[in-house]
């Protein structure tokens, strides 16, 4: 199995290597590239952020990423940048530069993780900070500084080095070997894991990255599904919007924001810029995890699942799939192909309850979509993550509201009914009365919402 | 003058281009071994055997030592002796170390320790402050602070309040996780690479694990990345596991810590209940005030003593307590020892004392900024509750000087209307000051040397006994030493701190660096310059007193020479050019027990307000803008004492919001990963986030050109966001019932309190 990709601008091939290698132990221990740091090991400190470019369906895309939870096998056909590559001789690249002038380097170590986040934004003119830099902590500075200069090289001219890299991309054959599998075609990968069912499958590796890490569990054998076209294509259709399981957040949030500006912004707060660039909405949703994020709000848009095994295909409602904790409906050799979200009226709202804003997981999710048609509620779709064992809808509270009208008391009555959808638990995130009664509440907010009354913090400004 | 310039970090340019070297990017040496702990998965046991057949035989595996395989003295304590390297007979925390794998890989040591199978008693654990105080489980008697008669004044004033407050611990997460790198050296020495605060401490823990004398043993630092106080004691485990292996073995040794075993295995801050009773006037001016501050110290002692005394010493904060009594009982639990984290109990204390006046101000129904005003230290002549004289109380001024630059007055009102208007979100406006006391309260410590080198073409290389960890030290005492030249800050080079060039250091903690290290190199930096002048005079013919260094040059009144020239000659002339330097904190005195003396050089001050927003149907909260006027005196460095001062803040805030440490029943950390521990975030920082330094700063004492110590005094600061919040709690109801908010004040803490004021419980 030979790896190709370009490193800081030069071709390199790298065979040998376990296909679940991480491209950060790579770098620092065969490379001796170490300006990229291990913070946590898990993709949610970004000390480890680097920057690959690629292709895709758009064109060029320049992405942050996590060294830690991305494995060789990943950057096949693709560059990466670290922040050694990044200077020109002795000149800095403008995000290095003004960190310097803005003083927003402290102990350093996080430094370059910040470096490489901005320089991606830089070279895409983003200029949401907040967003670009969630994925990366800092502990010394308060991150005042680092916003500053990243606010100071907005208007910089982008680096030609990087954008070289998007046209230098090393033409690359097949992976395959006994332990990993990089299918090209749909075609090629339906048979292959009909065969093989007790592969792994990799879509962004970022929660399967953990398992390495973090587990040390041997996952071998493993498919990298990223480069199969057909599950990274999101297409208009007559029954609504199909978009493939290898689409990944980011591209989803893009895709999702005219029609649901709700998922949109959920989405926003789904991990970090590094992990949605990582991150496929199929593995978020084959995972089955109670607490990903994507699942509540494909259940409350009655979107439906496809899933394939070998040439068959089946489509079920996506709140079908979620059987029991750790059991999906999926037999083996099946997969999860696209995703389908119908034409409705939007009426998606998403409340995420996490201890902090950017890049934690949910204590709670609710997707409310509750329409209304003559004062008179109909077709309440309401969705939780972090209350049950799976994403899970609140049956008996939908049935309170549907048919009555919209009104506090009827809010208010449906509120009481929770306790009957859901017997949370209580862990870290919180108790099950802190669940309990926000999940209540969420209800009251939707509708209070609707009366125009303000009740989001994060729209508040000083 | 390079002093007083906001000149970057010395090592900014190598940060942004990844080539600062940190202790895990130093060049592995051939035959390395990596080695990892096996960790006790039980809180509290009798070790009965661990069978550790399946680690010896994984693959890569080269050694597995337990206790009994130690060559000398198996402690890492800093203190009291009490904190065994590898676990004995007994285990007393999750995470305890046991045993200690040697492998040919990172990977390989970390896999490998999983597979050992534990035989232990289970004993019942102490997990909280409740558990030791019922089992009556305390690391020395109740200490206790007195001024004045507290129980006679709290009985005749003329209002009295009561409460309680937790105040939860904070994990350090420093982005670089400890790390060490041990070499063997000839004879038996050991050269050690640590990211440690305390390389003397490192150097003794280390000569003792392999029996040397501390001479054999070399440390060398060259930068942390974060310490916070982490580093100031919890290193010695890595560093003496890599000298006993590296002893035994003659190979070189590297362990680092994963960040889940990081979290896991090293202390934190020190958690606190505090309960108080407090005695006042209509006027919400203190009589008399009680606190009770309990402290959770873990299983083991290292900093807990200095610790509790800290937080003693700063239940005053800016304010005048005629008379005041304050206990201290210091916990034993099994949950790991808690060790020094920036403010080292000082900002506990400190919570202590503004809740009160929260609480003070709630019963009157005043705004909480004049009881503050009212009770404010005079500038000089009132005391402590530990008889020491306040001299240099700054802080009526620079609150004013807030007042005025937030806009305070009319904030408050934009606030209320707010809250008049809005049902579901509320917005709290809080303004906190913070008086924090400069010195180690271990008064020998209070000292630092210096190492000063003048080569023969002019350049200069410093070393000193402080630690860079990302404050910017080595950048203020290069300053420092390219002032007393007179030369550009380029000509100035700071070498890792190196125990072989200056011995018997201190840690760098206690905000003392470049107080203490600052004046160590300026004395040597004088010991040079002195020798410099007598021979220009001698030479060139000069008047001593007329000779000046300056912008590069040395100008004798007659004439001006280049540096260099002036160099070049004396090295020529055999004049020494290399000059140690030593500095002694001067006037501090303390007796501990007797809760009297002079601890401090000085105090530091501030003042910061946060306006804050919250959703009464989640807790969910925001910081929404902070302003902030900070004392540094005559600064070094304004750029890096800004630096320090926001970055501070934002750690403060986020210690009594966000972050939670949470175990389970069975003394299990849950919270051992980002995953799960919420340090903020880049959009938790305040929106509009004002940060000044106090103009009219000046320190009244002799410091390193009059300039104060800025490390832990602004992370107090961070409490005017948790008493922001406690005010737009309190607009959740009708005045009648105090907020009672405890700490941190997650969502979930702020949504209990709301519904608290709504005369509902959660």
């Amino acid at each position: 199995m030979k790896i190709e990709f370009l490193l800081n601008g030069e071709a390199v091939s790298v065979e040998g290597e376990s296909p679940t290698r991480t491209l950060l132990d790579w770098l620092r221990e065969n490379r001796g590239l170490k300006g990229t740091k291990e913070g946590c090991n898990e993709g949610d400190c970004g000390a480890c952020s680097v920057l690959v470019t690629h292709n895709d369906e758009n064109g060029p895309a320049y992405l942050a990423m996590n060294a830690c939870i991305l494995f060789l096998p990943q950057l096949h056909g693709k560059a990466v940048r670290t922040v050694e590559g990044l200077a020109e001789g002795d000149t800095l690249h403008p995000v290095q530069q003004a960190l310097v002038e803005h003083h927003g380097s402290q102990c350093g170590f996080c430094t370059p993780g910040f470096v490489m986040s901005m320089a991606a934004a830089h070279q895409t003119g983003e200029t949401d900070h907040n967003d670009t830099l969630a994925g990366n902590l800092c502990r010394c500075t308060g991150y005042e500084p680092i916003v500053k200069a990243a606010k100071a090289t907005e208007t910089a001219p982008v680096s030609v080095a990087i954008a070289a890299d998007a046209i230098n991309l090393p033409t690359t054959g097949a992976l395959q070997s006994d332990q990993a599998y990089m299918p090209q075609s749909l075609a090629e990968f339906a048979p292959w894991y009909q065969e093989n069912p007790d592969a792994t499958l990799i879509g962004g590796a970022t929660d399967v990255g953990l398992w390495v890490n973090k587990a040390f569990r041997d996952i071998t054998p493993v498919a990298f599904l990223s480069q199969i076209p057909e599950l990274r294509v999101i297409s208009e259709t007559d029954t609504g919007l199909r978009v493939g399981a290898g689409v990944t957040l980011n591209r989803l949030r893009a895709a999702i924001k005219t029609r649901h500006p709700e998922f949109a912004i959920l989405i926003r707060r789904y991990g970090s810029m590094q992990v949605r660039n990582a991150a496929t909405i199929g593995g978020n949703v084959a995972n089955g995890s109670p607490i990903g994020d994507s699942p509540p709000a494909l259940i409350a848009l009655n979107a439906r699942i496809r899933l394939q095994k070998g040439t068959a295909l089946r489509e079920i409602p996506i709140e079908d799939f979620f059987v029991a904790y750790g059991k999906q409906d999926r037999s083996a050799g099946e997969f999860v192909e696209s995703i389908l979200i119908p034409p409705q009226e939007d009426r998606l709202k998403c409340y995420k309850l996490s201890k902090r804003f950017d890049q934690d997981i949910s204590t709670l999710l609710g997707c409310f979509s509750i329409p209304v048609k003559d004062g008179i509620v109909h077709d309440a779709r309401l969705a939780f993550g972090g209350m049950a064992a799976t994403p899970k809808r609140a049956s008996v509270v939908e049935n309170a509201l549907n048919g009555r009208p919209w009104t506090e008391t009827t809010v208010r009555t449906a509120m009481t009914l929770m306790g009957e959808d859901f017997q949370p638990i209580a862990d870290v995130r919180g108790t099950v009365e802190y669940r309990l009664r926000s999940a209540q509440n969420f209800l009251l907010r939707y509708f209070l919402e609707d009366q125009g009354v303000r009740t989001r913090v994060l729209e508040e400004r000083p | 003058m390079t002093v007083n310039k906001p000149l970057p970090h010395d090592a900014a340019k190598l940060h942004v281009t990844g080539a600062a070297r940190y202790v895990d990017d130093m060049p592995i040496p051939a035959n390395c071994l990596h080695l990892a702990f096996g960790l006790s998965p039980v809180a509290h046991g009798i070790l009965k055997s661990v069978n550790l057949d399946a680690v010896r035989t994984f693959p890569g595996v080269v050694a597995v030592l337990t206790a009994e395989d130690l060559p000398a003295s198996n402690d890492v304590s800093p203190s009291a002796h009490d904190e065994p390297l590898l676990a004995t007979d007994k285990v007393y925390y999750i995470g305890q170390p046991v045993f200690l794998v040697a492998a040919t890989s990172h990977a390989a040591a970390r896999k490998a320790a999983q597979k050992a199978v534990f035989d232990i008693q289970e004993l019942t654990p102490l997990l909280t402050i409740e558990d030791a105080l019922a089992a009556g489980d305390e690391f020395e008697a109740p200490l206790v602070f007195n001024k004045g008669d507290t129980a006679g004044a709290l009985e005749t004033a003329p209002h009295r309040v009561s409460g309680s407050i937790t105040i939860g611990g904070q994990e350090h997460f420093y982005l670089e996780s400890h790390a060490a790198l041990v070499m063997p050296q000839e004879d038996g020495d050991m050269l050690v690479h640590s990211s440690t605060q305390h390389p003397t401490e490192i150097q003794h823990k280390v000569a003792e694990a392999i029996g040397k004398p501390f001479h054999s043993v070399r440390v060398e630092i060259r930068r942390m990345g974060g310490g916070f106080g982490g580093k100031e004691s919890q290193g010695n485990a890595l560093a003496c596991a890599c000298a006993v292996v590296a002893q035994r073995l003659n190979r070189p040794t590297k362990m680092r810590y994963d960040r889940d075993d990081d979290m896991t295995i090293t202390g934190k801050r020190h958690d606190f209940r505090i309960d108080y009773t407090v005695g006042f006037d209509g006027d919400g001016k203190i009589q008399a005030v009680d606190f009770n501050q309990y402290c959770r110290g873990g299983w083991a002692q290292d900093l807990t003593a200095p610790v509790a005394d800290r937080a003693m010493l700063h239940a005053d904060n800016t304010y005048h307590l005629p008379h005041a009594r304050i206990t201290s009982h210091r916990l034993r639990t099994n949950t790991v020892s808690n060790t020094a984290y920036r403010g080292f109990g000082g900002p506990q204390g400190i919570v202590g004392i503004e809740r009160v006046i929260d609480h003070i101000a709630h019963h009157l129904k005043r705004d909480p900024l004049e009881i503050r005003q009212v009770n404010y230290y005079a500038l000089t002549g009132q005391t402590t509750p530990y008889h020491m004289e306040v001299t240099d109380s700054v802080i009526a001024d620079i609150t004013a000087a807030l007042l005025a630059s937030s806009d305070y007055k009319n904030r408050r009102a934009k606030v209320d209307a707010f809250n008049a208007e809005n049902t579901i979100l509320k917005r709290g406006l809080a303004l906190t000051p913070v008086k924090f006391g400069i010195s180690f309260t271990l008064t020998f410590l209070n000292q630092a040397g210096a190492l000063v080198h003048i080569y023969a073409d002019g350049s200069i290389k410093l070393n000193h006994g402080g630690t860079e960890m990302g404050q910017g030290l080595f950048t203020k005492v290069a300053q420092v030493a390219a002032t007393v030249f007179g030369q550009p800050l380029s000509s100035v080079k700071i070498t890792a701190t190196d125990t072989a060039k200056v011995p018997n250091t201190s840690a760098t903690a206690a905000s003392s660096g470049s107080d203490l290290n600052g004046m160590a190199v300026k004395n040597a930096c004088e010991t040079i310059k002195k020798r410099l002048i007598g021979f220009i005079a001698e030479k060139w013919g000069a008047d001593p007193t007329a000779i000046r260094f300056a912008n590069g040059n040395v100008e004798t009144g007659r004439q001006t020479l280049t540096f260099a020239e002036v160099i070049s000659a004396a090295y020529q002339n055999r004049i020494s050019l290399s000059a140690t330097g030593f500095y002694a904190t001067p006037k501090i005195e303390w007796d501990r027990k007797a809760g009297k003396g002079r601890p401090f050089f000085y105090f530091a001050y501030g003042a910061a307000l946060t306006e804050v927003v919250i959703d009464t149907l989640t807790g969910e909260n925001r910081i929404l803008r902070t302003d902030i006027i900070h004392d540094v005196g005559k600064s070094l460095n304004p750029a890096l004492d800004i630096g320090q001062i926001e970055g501070a803040y934002v750690q403060g805030a986020g210690w009594l919001t966000t972050e939670e440490l949470v175990w389970d029943d069975k003394g299990k950390l849950w919270t051992h990963a980002p995953s799960t521990y919420k340090i903020p975030a880049c959009s938790d920082r305040p929106e509009i986030f004002n940060v000044a330094l106090f103009d009219q700063g000046e320190n009244t004492e002799d410091t390193i050109y009059r300039s104060k110590a800025v490390g832990e005094p602004p992370f107090v600061l961070g409490i005017s966001a948790f008493l922001a919040l406690s005010d737009a709690v309190a607009a959740c109801g009708d005045g009648s019932v105090y907020p009672d908010l405890q700490a941190p004040a997650t969502g979930e803490q702020v949504l209990r309190a709301v519904l608290h004021q709504q005369g509902q419980e959660l």
